[in-house]
């Protein structure tokens, strides 16, 4: 099963090598990675997707807690959240028929078209994973030319938080 | 007092107790030298290679439970002590370890004798720091320290650069240490324990299965009262041996892959086993899937990422094995709980009866040296009251199997890595703790001579180990797998061109001597434990075919055994 892991971790060098490290040593999986300072400047936030069994995953939690770094963390799956990534694509949109689907696609989406040239569109998308997925897949016919994702973050719904 | 970085050093250990620093000079390191030469109170042990280094450093702290302290140069020095760092992991050794460092201007330039020692060490320590300034200086040895020795104790490496062991500081050497992500848990969860003494109370076929665990956290006394109040039967892993006392009647043996009968059949048919700072490490467990296939698990352990890691648990509690077995005391000696007596005293019948079976007995008539036989004698001889270093093979698992321990942190091995070479540094470091203990490392032609320099660091120290040699002329425990596996294909398991070690060990101003009869094996070891200002080197010519048994190969489950 998928699982979210947020993570708050020292903002340190090498912090992010122990944790890359940890997954590649004891052969886990990482479907995506994420890290960027928070509003307290000794702190950075880390979101982490991974997939496994649940034996697997109670290993993952259990081992990244043992990381000197690793401040606290939380498995995001465990309860109601919110996931959010976001995506820029550029698409060649070589006349106005596929210029109209695009738009109509992005606005489906609540896509923006953040940049245009003679023959390409690029779009900003965001949502959960699946959302970017079925997005993707919607583009049918539209070339891809360039596909960029941020990876998950996420965070809990409600009064539950993640902090010190 | 503000001083340079190198005094700081020197300073920093001498704060933190350190009485001996295991080492190896080089260019990065060289200010600190010249520090350490300026003072007294921490001694320099000088080896012959670093990785001789981390092993008489991690030898001395699983003697007296004090971490090991090693410094070494950059590079070479760094990479050279890798192995010695990886095999404290395995265990959960605390160690301490300096690197030195190119110059932090020079950093990432592939300079000379630069290798990234935090990245190469990353996947095999507690932790590592890199210094980048001095201002960091005392408060990271602190920290290193600190993490070093408590919760489960591991390695941890620092990593110093030359600049920054020139720079000057105000000394300030933290008295204590916090670390906001670090809070290792002590005391066990009291209605966890409670639940697990109401289980004890149940079996009727219970096992005590205990491990490293329980010699690192110093529980050896409570473990020893809670057992015998039980009088249930208690099996030790390789790394537990000397918890409870060998000569106890209800220690069973050892366990796994070359344990006793009765302790592999006791595991095998118990319905409630109590796992106590053991990790059900796959050459205890065999196959997960055959292991204790009716038992209930109760599982003590300081580390949550080790419960049910491998095998899943029942009754899980998280805490320090001492902490937890004093609170299990002081339930049991409410005198509320009563065991099944009845059901027990079955169960040590049958127990009786795998004994019976006499799995470890061995050829005794033989005109040959037989190995076993070795380790029988040395038991006699030193009243089993010596330090018992071993290395890597069939030597190490006869030394666990013949020689009883009846105290912990006597038996000194590289259980979880199996590094062979470990056991001559290691008894360096014992000796060096204790310079009138009887210290005997045993080990065997191909092992010792992976780190052999080290009789030169032995003679310039006058640390009068005893090295016994199970000299088969064979990589035996290679040999053994290829006898049973391979259709006795012994692809470079014989070692030729082996040096007469009599010569060898007397070149370096030592004692040798070779036996190679039987009759003469207990008279040989008597004197050889009257020497006391050289290394006895003994070259015991030993049986080329002899197996260790009983044996689970691989896959197996743990009634699976290969008795003879």
């Amino acid at each position: 099963m998928r699982h979210i892991i947020s993570i708050l971790i020292e903002n340190e060098a090498g912090a992010l090598s122990r944790v890359s490290g940890l997954f590649s040593a004891r052969g886990y999986n990482i479907e995506s990675l994420t890290v960027a300072p928070t509003n307290d400047s000794s702190l950075s936030r880390m979101t982490l997707v991974t997939s496994g069994t649940e034996e697997i995953v109670e290993q993952i939690t259990k081992q990244l807690n043992k990381l000197l770094d690793v401040v606290k963390l939380q498995d995001m799956t465990e309860g109601v959240h919110l996931e959010r990534e976001m995506m820029l694509v550029k698409v060649r949109v070589a006349n106005h028929q596929e210029r109209e689907d695009v738009k109509r696609f992005s606005d489906i989406f609540r896509g923006r078209i953040i940049d245009v040239s003679d023959e390409t569109y690029t779009i900003e998308v965001t949502g959960s994973s699946s959302k970017l997925d079925a997005f993707i897949q919607n583009l049918n016919k539209i070339q891809v030319m360039e596909l960029v994702r941020s990876g998950v973050i996420g965070i809990t719904r409600g009064e539950k938080i993640l902090s010190l | 007092m503000e001083m340079t970085g190198a005094d700081m050093f020197a300073r920093c250990l001498a704060d933190e107790g350190v009485e001996y620093l295991f080492g190896y000079p080089g260019g990065a390191v060289l200010h600190i030298y010249d520090a350490l030469y300026q003072q007294k109170k921490v001694q320099h042990i000088l080896v012959r290679h670093e990785q001789a280094a981390t092993h008489a450093a991690d030898g001395y702290a699983r003697a007296t439970g004090k971490p090991g302290v090693v410094l070494v140069t950059s590079g070479p020095g760094a990479t050279n002590a890798v192995t010695g760092i990886a095999t404290a992991y395995l265990d959960s050794i605390p160690l301490v370890v300096f690197t030195g460092q190119v110059p932090t201007s020079l950093i990432g330039n592939d300079a000379f004798q630069e290798v990234d020692s935090v990245g190469i060490t990353r996947p095999c320590v507690k932790h590592n720091f890199l210094v980048k300034d001095i201002s960091e200086l005392a408060s990271t040895i602190k920290k290193a320290f600190y993490v070093a020795t408590t919760g489960r104790p591991g390695p941890v490496v620092v990593d110093i650069p030359k600049d920054v062991t020139a720079q000057r500081a105000e000394y300030l050497y933290p008295r204590e240490m916090s670390i906001r992500s670090y809070n290792p848990v002590v005391n066990g969860h009291i209605g966890q324990i409670k639940r697990a003494v109401e289980l004890m109370m149940q079996a009727k076929r219970p096992m005590i299965y205990t491990g490293g665990g329980v010699v690192l956290d110093n529980a050896s006394e409570e473990l020893t009262e809670v057992t015998r109040l039980l009088d249930f039967p208690i099996t030790q892993t390789l790394m537990g041996l000397g918890a409870f006392p060998a000569t106890d009647k209800q220690f069973v043996g050892m366990l796994g892959m070359h344990g006793t009968y009765e302790a592999n059949m006791g595991m095998h048919n118990c319905d409630v086993l109590i796992a106590i700072g053991a990790r059900f490490d796959d050459r205890v467990t065999g196959n997960v899937e055959k292991f204790c296939p009716n038992a209930r698990i109760i599982h003590i352990d300081i580390d949550p990422a080790s419960i049910s890691k491998n095998v899943k648990v029942d009754i899980p509690i998280v805490g320090g094995v001492k902490a937890v077995l004093k609170d299990m005391l002081k339930i049991l000696n409410q005198g509320k709980h009563k065991t099944d007596t009845e059901s027990v005293a079955e169960w040590w019948k049958q127990i009786t009866e795998w004994q019976a079976m006499d799995c470890l007995k061995y050829d005794t008539t033989s005109e040959v040296i037989k190995p076993q036989m070795v380790v029988q004698k040395l038991y006699e001889v030193t009243g089993g009251d010596a330090y018992v270093t071993s290395d890597v093979g069939q030597h190490q698992m006869w030394a666990a199997q013949y020689y009883k321990f009846d105290q912990p942190r006597r038996w000194i091995n590289s259980g979880g890595l199996g590094t062979m070479g470990f056991g001559m540094p290691a008894a360096m470091g014992v000796q060096l703790a204790y310079p009138d203990a009887t210290v005997a490392c045993i080990t065997g032609e191909g092992s010792i001579q992976m780190n052999i320099q080290e009789l030169s660091t032995l003679k310039q120290y006058g640390l009068p180990i005893k090295v016994i040699t199970l000299n088969n002329g064979m990589l035996g425990m290679v040999r053994q797998w290829q006898e049973f596996f391979y259709q006795k294909r012994y692809a470079m398991s014989y070692m030729e061109s082996l040096p007469d070690f009599v010569k060898l060990a007397e070149s370096y101003g030592h004692a040798g001597i070779r036996i190679d009869k039987p009759g003469d094996v207990e008279g040989a070891l008597r004197e050889a434990m009257k020497v006391r200002d050289r290394v006895v080197f003994m070259d015991f010519i030993t049986d080329s075919e002899e197996n260790v048994y009983p044996m689970i190969p691989a896959g197996a489950g743990q009634n699976e055994m290969i008795l003879v």
